[in-house]
Order: structure tokens, then sequence, then C-alpha cells
């Protein structure tokens, strides 16, 4: 456990040692700001709630996410630390969740800096706020998820952009599966059932269904289950690339 | 302490190492030699846990890698090759990090971290970014860490590699200060450095074990053992003075090489087992000849070492084909 910990400490403070962080945090609020505003028609909708603002975020993380994880393996292999830190008295598998929960504790703090927007939409009207507050724990889930599968990826290559272009596309994979244009394409020749099993694949039916208000154990028990194997799989493929 | 055991490495077809079984007891000082690429770095990271072997084992204290890596790992200090450290971080928070891994806290950490730094004079740079830092104190930070939880077994891959020989002298000080109460393997490719702070050595070419003695056993094999190394100052023909010298009964054989104005430098190589200093001695008496510098000789390692790698890979060269 102190193992972890002392990781996971360097970790997020790594995030923080270069402006990187900072330039990322900025980033990603002007992007939730354009989403929820222009794209997404925020005051035109009249509503008060923050449907366009969650609604644009698994886009958002198809690529800042993927920016976040790049490094969390590729740096070390490239950087040669990888056989200090596997050297050290600790498994696999603590470094792995360390390292994991470090990006996840990075991403907590970024989606945390969207507070404003919460406030001017308690300060417009009068929203339904244990739907924001379900809503952002499916955010924070969905980033998990992103997270997992950057993680792994990164840990194939030394180098952080191709760690990056893979897991975008990966992750990509992942959302389509559960987009109307696609499930159509599949309704029209597969049976229900592979159809299902297409769409509970994906981020977006879940995330969507958490977004709805409603946390169902389902949802819990896919984003669980798919940060597990992810992170299981990247246990495997840090021991089986650690020296190349 | 460290018990070898019959470890081989493949890389796909390759063989990096192969069937090597050492061991290394307390207070000894192992020097790793070889060429590069020789297996050197590929041994040190299965006996630390860094690859899995493909056939052997390595124990350590009688706990093995494979069974028991955490228990094995609490118990070695490493330096990898090239000291790999995290760059953004200042000496002073890397080595916190180490301690922190190692279950040190508290006041405790502080103590282990300041004996680090202390030992291997780091304090001018603790709170300097580990990227702006030289190599020499790059290095140091490596040692810092590998030394940091005063380990039973030291395991340390090219310590001196790059350092300037101020450096490359503190560095072998510090390996003999700790030779005592643990057990240290040393790669190197420098040959002075086995003399310098080895107790043993082993030399290794294309994964396999060539020698394993004593630095003075190595030395021995060296055809100047025992030569005697003659400085003259003469203005008559090299030539005819080596003739004389050959003469000696116990002589074997006799080269010489121009040293400078007037001056030649002889190197007679005894017969084996047998000291020729006192009849080279008698022989310059004799004939008046003016003797700047006469001693018997170590022995030259670099021969012994060319000798030793290189005929391994005419003996492979054979095989082949
Ligand atoms: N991960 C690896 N994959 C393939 N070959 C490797 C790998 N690591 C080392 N080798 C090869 O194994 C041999 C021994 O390397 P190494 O142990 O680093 O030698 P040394 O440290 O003695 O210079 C070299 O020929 C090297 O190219
Ligand atoms: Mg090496």
């Amino acid at each position: 456990m102190n193992m972890i910990l002392a990781i996971f400490k360097r970790e997020l403070r790594n995030y923080f040692a270069t402006p990187v962080a900072y330039v990322f945090i900025v980033v990603f609020l002007v992007l939730t700001g354009v989403f929820t505003f222009y794209l997404g028609g925020f005051y035109e909708r009249g509503q008060a709630d923050l449907q366009p603002f969650f609604n644009y975020h698994p886009w958002l993380y198809l690529f800042l996410i993927p920016a976040i994880s790049m490094r969390l393996w590729a740096e070390e292999r490239k950087a040669g630390t990888i056989e200090l830190l596997m050297t050290l008295p600790i498994t696999t598998s603590q470094a792995v969740i360390a390292k994991f929960l470090a990006a996840w504790a990075f991403t907590s703090i970024a989606l945390a800096f969207t507070f404003p927007i919460w406030i001017t939409v308690n300060y417009l009207g009068d929203p339904d706020n244990l739907i924001i507050l379900t809503s952002y724990f499916g955010s924070l889930l969905m980033a998990g998820a992103f997270l997992a599968v950057g993680s792994c990826i990164s840990a194939t290559t030394r180098n952080q952009v191709i760690a990056f272009i893979i897991a975008v596309v990966i992750c990509f994979g992942f959302i389509l599966s559960g987009f109307p244009m696609v499930l159509d394409f599949f309704k029209s020749w597969a049976p229900q059932i592979i159809v299902n099993a297409v769409s509970s694949l994906s981020f977006l039916t879940h995330f969507t269904a958490i977004e709805r208000g409603v946390i169902d154990l389902r949802d819990l028990i896919y984003f669980a289950s798919f940060i597990g194997c992810w992170l299981f799989a990247n246990v495997i493929v840090v021991d089986m690339k650690k020296a190349d | 302490m460290i018990n070898i055991e019959k470890l081989t490495k493949d890389f796909g077809p390759f063989r990096a190492v192969d069937d090597i079984s050492f061991e290394v007891k307390k207070g000894e000082v192992l020097g790793f030699l070889g060429p590069n690429g020789a297996g050197k770095s590929t041994t040190m990271k299965m006996i630390t846990g860094f690859i899995t072997p493909t056939k052997g084992d390595a124990k350590i204290c009688g706990e093995s890698i494979l069974d028991a890596p955490i228990s094995v790992k609490q118990k070695i200090g490493y330096l990898p090759e090239g000291a790999p450290a995290y760059p953004d971080m200042t000496p002073f928070e890397f080595l916190h990090f180490i301690a922190e891994i190692r279950g040190f806290t508290g006041e405790d950490a502080n103590v282990k971290v300041n004996n680090a730094i202390k030992k291997v004079n780091l304090e001018s740079v603790i709170h300097k970014p580990i990227d702006n830092l030289s190599k020499g104190f790059k290095r140091r930070v490596g040692l810092a860490q590998a030394i940091l939880h005063d380990p039973e077994i030291l395991i340390m891959d090219e310590p001196t590699d790059g350092l300037d020989p101020n450096q490359k002298h503190e560095v072998r000080e510090l390996i003999k200060q700790m030779a005592k109460e643990k057990a240290i393997v040393v790669s190197t490719h420098i040959l002075e450095e086995v003399h310098a702070v080895c107790s043993r050595a082993i030399i290794i070419a294309q994964g396999k074990i060539l020698f394993d003695g004593t630095p003075d056993e190595l030395s021995a094999r060296s055809s100047f053992h025992n030569a005697v190394n003659l400085l003259l100052e003469t203005k008559d023909d090299a030539l005819a003075i080596e003739a004389k010298l050959n003469t000696l009964s116990h002589a074997s054989s006799v080269e010489h090489a121009a040293a400078g104005d007037n001056l030649i430098r002889f190197f007679v190589k005894p017969k084996k087992g047998v000291s020729i200093l006192n009849d080279v001695n008698e022989l310059a008496a004799s004939n008046h000849w003016t003797v700047k510098e006469l001693h018997v000789m170590e022995g030259q390692l670099d021969e012994v070492f060319r000798d030793i790698t290189t005929s391994s890979s005419d003996a492979k060269g054979v095989q082949l084909t």
C-alpha cells in the first residue's frame, strides 16, 4: 500500500512539475466551454441542466485522455527508468495501479475545475443537482475507462506519439460501438443479441445511462470490469515489454 | 550470499547468456569483466529480477529471485547501466521517493537519505533537477539510490563508465569502504579496475564464463607476468643488447622498444616459474649499462583479456564452420 502511495505521489507531482499540466487544464476548460455554449446551445435550449456540457465529454476525452496517459509507461521505457522502478521491491500490479490512479486523480482535478459551469447553471435556473452529481460521477468513470486503455497502450511502445494515436483509435472504437449510426448498420443484418452486445461495449451507452441520473449496477460493473481488464492487460504488457 | 545457478537467457534465437554459474560471498567484490555485448548487463538484469531467465536461477541469501522476487529485491541495491533516474526530480526528492518505496518513513527516511547523500558527496546539488546535473553527479545519484537502504547485496553495472579519473577514484574508494559487510558485483570493461577494487574476477564473452579467479591469478596468465622491465640509457645497438639478455639461462624471450633519446626499454620474459631479476641485474652491472629503471612486472591485464576473449571467438568460429 505504501508503495502504491509513493508511486502515486511521484506520478501526480510529475504532472504538475511541467507547464503541460496547466496547459492541459486550460485547454480542457476552454474546450468544455466551447462545446457547451456554442455547439451544445446551452442558452438557446433554455433548460436548466448540464446536458450539453456532459454530452460532449466522450469526444473531449477521446483526444485529451490519451494525451494524459501516453507518457505513463512509454516515458519510463524511453528513459530507462523502468529498470529502476521494476527492480524496486514492488509488484508490476502495484506500479500499474499507482500510475493509473495518479492519472485518474489528475483527470479529476481537471474535471473539478469545471465547477463554474455548475455555478452558472444554478445561478440561471433551478437544475436537478443530483443528476449533475451523478453525471460528474459517470464522466469520471468514463475517464477511468479511457485512461485504462491509454495506460495499457502506453506500455506497448517507447514512443509517446504512437501511444497517443493508438489509444485514440481504440477509444474511438469504444465510442462508435454505441453510436446510433453504427448500431443501425448492425441492426440491418445482425440478430438483436449481437446489436446489444456491440452496444453494451460502448462507453456512450453506459455513460448516457448514468447521465440521466440513474446509477444502474450494470453500468458500474461495466466500467469496473472494463478498467479491470485493461489494467490486467497492462500488467502483462509491462512484464512482456519492459526489457525490450 | 549470491548463488547463480546455470543462468541462461535467449533473445529469440540469440543466446545472450549461456549457462553461467558462480557464487559471491560476503566481503567479496566480484569484478564482472567482458567486452561489449558479452552479456554482463543481461546477467545483472536477471539477478535483480528485471528480466526472467530462460533457464536457471539466481538465489540471494538462499531465496530465489523467481520464487520470492519482492523479498530478494529488498535485499539488493542495484545501479542499472547508465544510472537512470527521473529527470524532473531533484536528487533530494528522488532519494525520498526511493526511501518511501523501500518502506522508510519519517525521521528514519531522513536519516537514510542524508547518509546516502553524504556517502556519495551529493550535498551541493540536492535541490537541482537531475536533468541538469553533470554525468558524474547523475552517476552518484544512482549510487546513492542503490546504497540507500544499506543492502546486503550490491550490484552495479559499469559504475565508473564515463567518469573522469577523480570521479572513478572516488567511486572505487566508496566500493572498497562498503566491501566488508556486503557481497558486491561490479561490471566493467576497464581492466585497471580489477586490481583496484575486486577480490575476484570473472571474464565472460559471448555469454560464457571464460575465467574465474583472483586478480593475481589473472595477471599470472600474462606472458609478461614476472617479466623484467629494464630501461637503459645507451648509444649501443638494441639488437646487440637484446642478444646478450637472451643468453641468460632463465630468459625465455626478450623484446625491446625505443623509449626516447638514447633510451631503450627491454622486456625480459622468464621461463615458467623462475625469477630473472637477479640475473638481469648482474648482467647489467658486468656490462656497465646505465640502468634508468629495473623492476618486475605484474603482467599485462589487457593482454590476458584479449587472449582469453578472442581465443574463445576463434574456437567458436571453428565450431561453426
Ligand atoms: N532486449 C534485448 N533483445 C535482444 N537482444 C538483446 C537484448 N538485450 C541485450 N541483447 C543482446 O545481448 C547481448 C548481451 O548484451 P549485454 O548483456 O547488454 O552486454 P554487456 O552488458 O556485456 O555489454 C548483446 O549482443 C545484446 O545485443
Ligand atoms: Mg552492459
